[in-house]
């Protein structure tokens, strides 16, 4: 371990420290532009320079690495005039039109321009002047702010795997470019206005909405996804501004996908604000009151098998254990979690979660992917298999479809359920690959689990990371990728058929027989459900924030709370329970979703047992102790589980064709269905009415 | 002044063959595998102790540059020569392609053997169209004669060479960003360190030399290093090419022993300034990099690394540019500017914003255009940009500024208030 002084006082360091990150470890700030944490290191902006004892010129402190007696000093009159100057060139050829920057506040050249800079300039010839660049709908630029830091260009190449963008031009002349003025099309497009330490990338369906300093900041996690990115939620007099990343190295790092960031808008658009019940076809808004006397009478006299409930992707812990109560007072059965219709065995908890941690994904030394595509279903879990496969070059095997991107090479394994039986009997280069490995991961996508031949996928992949030895103590290679935030939620719950129930399915067929007459939509938004389907007969409330898929299906419709407007709990693809806080009210008389069915019990008389948020969350913690707390994993046990069956050949598709819309969020969007409209493939033809039927 | 038996290149003015059999005749190749037996490290220390330093601007021995390189690696070892001479005022490498090109390869096969390195790779600048083809027809008689490939000269040890053409950027000389070219990526210079040797072409242990050093090893090798050290003083020792050009009478590229005086140089072999030596008004002494040197200088310099650089300029790569009175040394340096606004390449902020910043001035300069107190401004922004970047371009297009300003202020000051008279007097009409 290299010891050496910084300004005089003493510090050790791991071996391969650089001594700029030396200096932050004991509290000596260090101006940068170029460097950043999670990119490679070019050493251009010539900001960081440092004296170092014997040396002949400054060095740059954030690309020398820590040897032993160093000597360095970062604020000596030399490094003040190195920064100084660097500073003066800096601003030279920069507009300083911070008054009508969006960056203004939040700007790494202004802070450091007003820390480190002369106060004032000396350059009086004309500035340089950039044509902006059309980098799509999310990124708006102002290229003659941009400063050559080419940390932009570092992200898309490394973290996000797009090289889309690089430098044209020499010297004076250079500038940050797309290949001949193409969009940046990727789903991590966002972070690069992250890293971009200036004006010149900045957030454009932002653009000129708000100040930095007029922001409400929350922490928060995201929900859009499974993966559960923790993100800062920025908010003005009650409104979402704007989604940020937060750091947690345990899942996103310090990125986010562009849509956990760029769907907020659709939190303000199409939401439902009030109680509405079905009138002549048409819903018609009403009070509370009489929204829940209208259920109450069509509950009373029910027998609990004639009702139904159903917990949709974005539902919420404290809303599902809220509804399992309210049900079970009943003695209701039919309870499913899985609206994509999934039917695999979920007995036990290491069965349908990730056991692999997101953060150990970078020791895997191959990795198999059955019926995913990763890239639109976990997008910051894919980002982490490209920084494995960038350090290391891993081999990854696909079985599905390999003709897509996925930002790094793979090997086709054929798109068809048969290679992994042909994998669990040892058949096929992929088996040399995986037997050869220490550290293999198999992950399972949802989509591939929600097919019919879905549990006898589940029991194939469980032989063959048990076979490849993927299961050991500290190891557990054997993955499900939920792509639902609410999904592992709900199943710990056990939000799934009871005793003699039905599964989502068979209540679906229930409802148009008649034998179910009372349904129960948990923000359900099903894009493959129709009413039809349901038949006339079913009494369907939906309790939900958007006027989406869910909300047509409704007789009556309750307005509950976005993941932006409660505090509630939700457990990752990995098993990981975490909490959202609210950043914002629901907006108008809408409610937070475990209030509404807490208050819907008093009513019919089933009074639930708790009257504050607290006394739910004993609740939670009795039902499951892994929600303890909050952030850490508790690993299951490796158990028995599966169904055997036959495999058949029907290729893998992908679970999302619209990476853009696949939520009520995300589709109320306008910034999405602009995404959708550039990058997506071409929507596909609405479903004509009544010839619908399920995938 | 050099006799000519001790000239290294005897064909440096192609009237004797650039042929190998020509080549041959003058001593090339013979006994080759004599040299080569006497082993890696005898080769390193002979030519350490000749006292050679890097003829490509630097000055860094290469026997020391050499002796750097592993003695044992996974990886292999590679030799890479530079040959994008793109240093205004300079062209040497050129007259050693094309008229001795087998110095060249033979030199690279005794270096290349010295560090264990089996490839060498000669980058040849874009623009050397027909002495990359001269470099070529060289190498492929070299191969024919069995001193190239496999087992060259009958040495044991397998040789090859691949010439690889630029595209014509000045940038892609220094050394870094000549090794990013070369493996097809952007010309940009990379950080040091790690050093070359440590991981250069495709990460592996490299070596950088210029096409002058490695040509003149063979001949050291041969006559041995006390005869090299012989000419010059210590630490400037042997021969070196000058290349002269401007307001001479006779532009020449010669051979001269090292630490000879400007004015010998310039009267003796270029046939004296235009207008006789009273004419001259300065001499950027190494190629467009070095500060100028006004004439009370150049009577008494010594041209070569110590000499120089006690008068406060540079040896560079010996590119001697003359410039007599007639010359607006104003726009002449103003010129040097453009060129290296036109070459950075845009990766560090002083070299990126500085150069352009500077001819900006340098252009209002030569027309006068400017405040008085522009001129220490002008000094401090070239100071500013000094070692505080990558690679040495910087560098290079703050010195000839800081010439013109040291020697020359009084002239700048003039245009200045000549321009602000000028001024005075339309206003006044």
């Amino acid at each position: 371990m290299p010891k050496l002084t910084i300004n005089g006082i003493e510090v050790e360091v791991e071996k391969g420290t650089t001594v700029l990150q030396a200096c932050e470890m004991i509290g000596i700030e260090v101006p940068r532009f170029c460097y950043h944490e999670k990119l490679a290191i070019v050493a251009n902006c010539r900001m960081c320079l440092v004296e170092q004892k014997g040396a002949p010129k400054p060095v740059p402190s954030c690309h020398s690495l820590c040897v032993d007696n160093m000597e360095i000093e970062t604020d000596t009159p030399a490094v003040r005039q190195a920064r100084q100057s660097v500073m003066e060139f800096m601003l030279a050829n920069h507009p300083l039109d911070c008054p009508i920057c969006d960056q203004g506040g939040e700007c790494d050249l202004q802070d450091q321009a007003f820390a480190y800079g002369y106060d004032r300039g000396r350059f009086h010839e004309s500035k340089r002047a950039v044509v902006n660049k059309e980098f799509g709908p999310l990124i708006k630029t102002v290229m003659t702010r941009c400063i050559h830091c080419t940390r932009c260009i570092r992200f898309g190449e490394d973290i996000a795997g797009v090289p889309q963008l690089g430098l044209v031009g020499r010297g004076e002349d250079a500038e940050v470019s797309t290949f001949v003025g193409e969009a940046i099309n990727s789903e991590l497009s966002g972070n690069m206005v992250d890293v971009c330490p200036v004006g010149a990338l900045t957030n454009k369906p932002y653009a000129f909405t708000a100040r930095s300093w007029e922001l409400t900041k929350t922490d928060s996690i995201d929900v859009l996804d499974a993966v559960g990115s923790a993100i800062r939620i920025d908010s003005r007099d009650g409104k979402v501004m704007r989604v940020l990343p937060n750091r947690n190295e345990d899942i996103n790092e310090v990125w986010i996908s562009d849509k956990t960031r760029h769907a907020c808008d659709g939190l303000s658009v199409n939401r439902i604000t009030e109680p509405h019940i079905r009138v002549k076809g048409k819903l018609k808004p009403v009070s509370w009151d009489k929204a829940f006397k209208t259920i109450a009478d069509k509950l009373s006299g029910l027998d609990g098998k004639q009702m139904a409930a159903l917990a949709g992707n974005q539902a919420d812990c404290e809303s599902i254990l809220a509804l399992k109560d309210l049900m079970t007072a009943y003695d209701c059965p039919n309870l499913d979690c899985r609206i994509d219709g999934a039917d695999y065995d979920v007995s036990e908890r290491c069965g349908y979660i990730m056991n692999t941690p997101i953060l150990q994904i970078e020791q895997a030394d191959a990795i198999l992917l059955v019926g995913t595509f990763l890239r639109h279903e976990a997008t910051m879990i894919n980002a982490r298999i490209r920084k494995a496969w960038f350090k290391r070059k891993i081999p990854i095997g696909v079985i599905g479809d390999a003709d897509l991107d996925y930002t790094y090479p793979v090997t086709a394994l054929g798109n068809d359920a048969s290679v992994l039986e042909d994998l669990a009997k040892g058949k096929g280069d992929f088996a040399k690959v995986l037997a050869a490995s220490g550290k293999a991961m198999i992950i399972v996508g949802a989509g591939a689990l929600a097919r019919k031949d879905g549990a006898a996928i589940q029991s194939v992949c469980r032989v063959i990371a048990e076979k490849y030895g993927m299961l050991d103590k500290a190891w557990n290679g054997f993955n499900v990728l939920q792509t639902a935030a609410a999904r592992v939620g709900a199943l710990d719950l056990g939000f799934v058929p009871q005793k003699g129930g039905k599964g989502f399915a068979d209540i679906v067929k229930q409802c148009h027989k008649g034998a179910v007459s009372f349904l129960y939509l948990l923000g359900v938004d099903n894009t493959d459900l129709t009413r039809k389907e349901l038949g006339d007969d079913a009494f369907v409330v939906y309790q939900g924030t958007h006027f989406d898929y869910g909300a047509e299906l409704a007789d009556v419709v309750l307005p509950g709370a976005a993941y932006s407007e409660k505090t509630a709990t939700y457990i990752n693809t990995e098993g990981r329970p975490q909490r959202t806080h609210a950043a914002v009210k629901p907006p108008e008389q809408a409610k937070e979703d475990w209030k509404i069915i807490r208050a819907l019990s008093g009513i019919v008389d089933k009074t639930l047992p708790y009257n504050a948020i607290e006394e739910l969350w004993e609740r939670l913690i009795k039902q499951l102790p892994q929600v303890k707390e909050m952030g850490k994993i508790v690993m299951p046990p490796w158990k028995e589980f599966g169904k055997k069956g036959n495999v058949d050949k029907t290729p893998f598709t992908p679970v999302f064709d619209n990476y853009y819309q696949t939520c009520p969020i995300s589709r109320a969007s306008l910034v999405m269905a602009q995404c959708q409209e550039q990058f997506g493939p071409p929507v596909k033809p609405v479903k004509a009415a009544g010839k619908g039927g399920k995938k | 002044m050099l006799s000519d038996k001790d000239r290294i290149f005897k064909n440096l003015y192609g009237d004797l063959g650039a042929d190998l059999k020509s080549a041959k005749a003058r001593g090339d190749w013979k006994d080759t595998n004599k040299i080569l037996a006497r082993g890696h490290d005898e080769i390193i220390a002979e030519v350490k102790a000749s006292g050679l330093r890097g003829r490509g601007g630097a000055g860094f021995p290469p026997g020391v540059k050499w002796s750097f390189m592993p003695k044992e690696s996974s990886k292999p070892s590679y030799l890479v020569i530079n040959a994008d001479e793109s240093e205004p005022g300079t062209c040497k490498d050129r007259e050693i392609l094309r008229h001795e090109p087998h110095k060249l390869i033979e030199g690279a096969l005794i270096a290349g053997f010295a560090m264990r390195a089996h490839r060498a790779f000669i980058y040849v600048r874009g623009e050397f169209y027909n002495e990359g083809l001269a470099l070529m027809k060289a190498i492929d008689e070299a191969y024919a004669a069995g001193f190239l490939g496999k087992n060259a000269c009958g040495s044991g040890w397998d040789f090859d060479i691949t010439v690889h053409r630029g595209a014509g950027a000045y940038i892609c000389g220094e050394e870094t960003a000549l090794l990013n070219s070369l493996e097809g990526k952007r010309g940009m210079p990379r950080n040091k360190p790690p050093f070359p040797a440590m991981a250069g072409l495709y990460d592996c242990p490299t070596t950088i030399n210029n096409v002058e050093t490695i040509s003149v090893v063979s001949t050291i090798m041969r006559k041995g290093a006390k005869w090299f050290s012989s000419f010059g003083r210590e630490g400037n020792t042997g021969t070196k090419l000058f290349c002269i050009s401007g307001h001479v009478n006779n532009p020449c590229t010669v051979e001269e022993e090292m630490g000879i005086p400007m004015r010998t140089l310039i009267e003796k072999h270029a046939g004296g300034v235009k207008g006789g030596w009273d004419n001259l008004l300065a001499v950027i002494p190494g190629g467009s990099s070095c500060p100028c040197l006004p004439k009370d200088i150049c009577e008494t310099v010594k041209m070569d690394y110590d000499g120089l650089k006690e008068a406060g300029s540079s040896f560079g790569t010996g590119g001697v540019i003359v410039m007599d009175k007639s010359t607006d040394i104003i726009e002449a340096i103003c010129r040097l500017s453009k060129f290296y606004k036109h070459e950075s390449c845009g990766q560090c902020t002083p070299c990126r914003e500085g150069t352009g910043w500077v001819l900006r001035i340098m252009e209002r300069m030569v027309k006068g255009d400017a405040e008085i107190h522009e001129i220490d401004q002008l000094w401090d922004i070239t100071k500013q940009m000094e070692g505080k970047t990558i690679c040495a371009l910087a560098d290079a297009a703050a010195w000839p500024v800081q010439g013109l300003i040291r020697h020359f202020r009084a002239e700048i000051e003039e245009r200045i208030n000549s321009y602000k008279q000028s001024l005075k007097q339309e206003g006044a009409a």
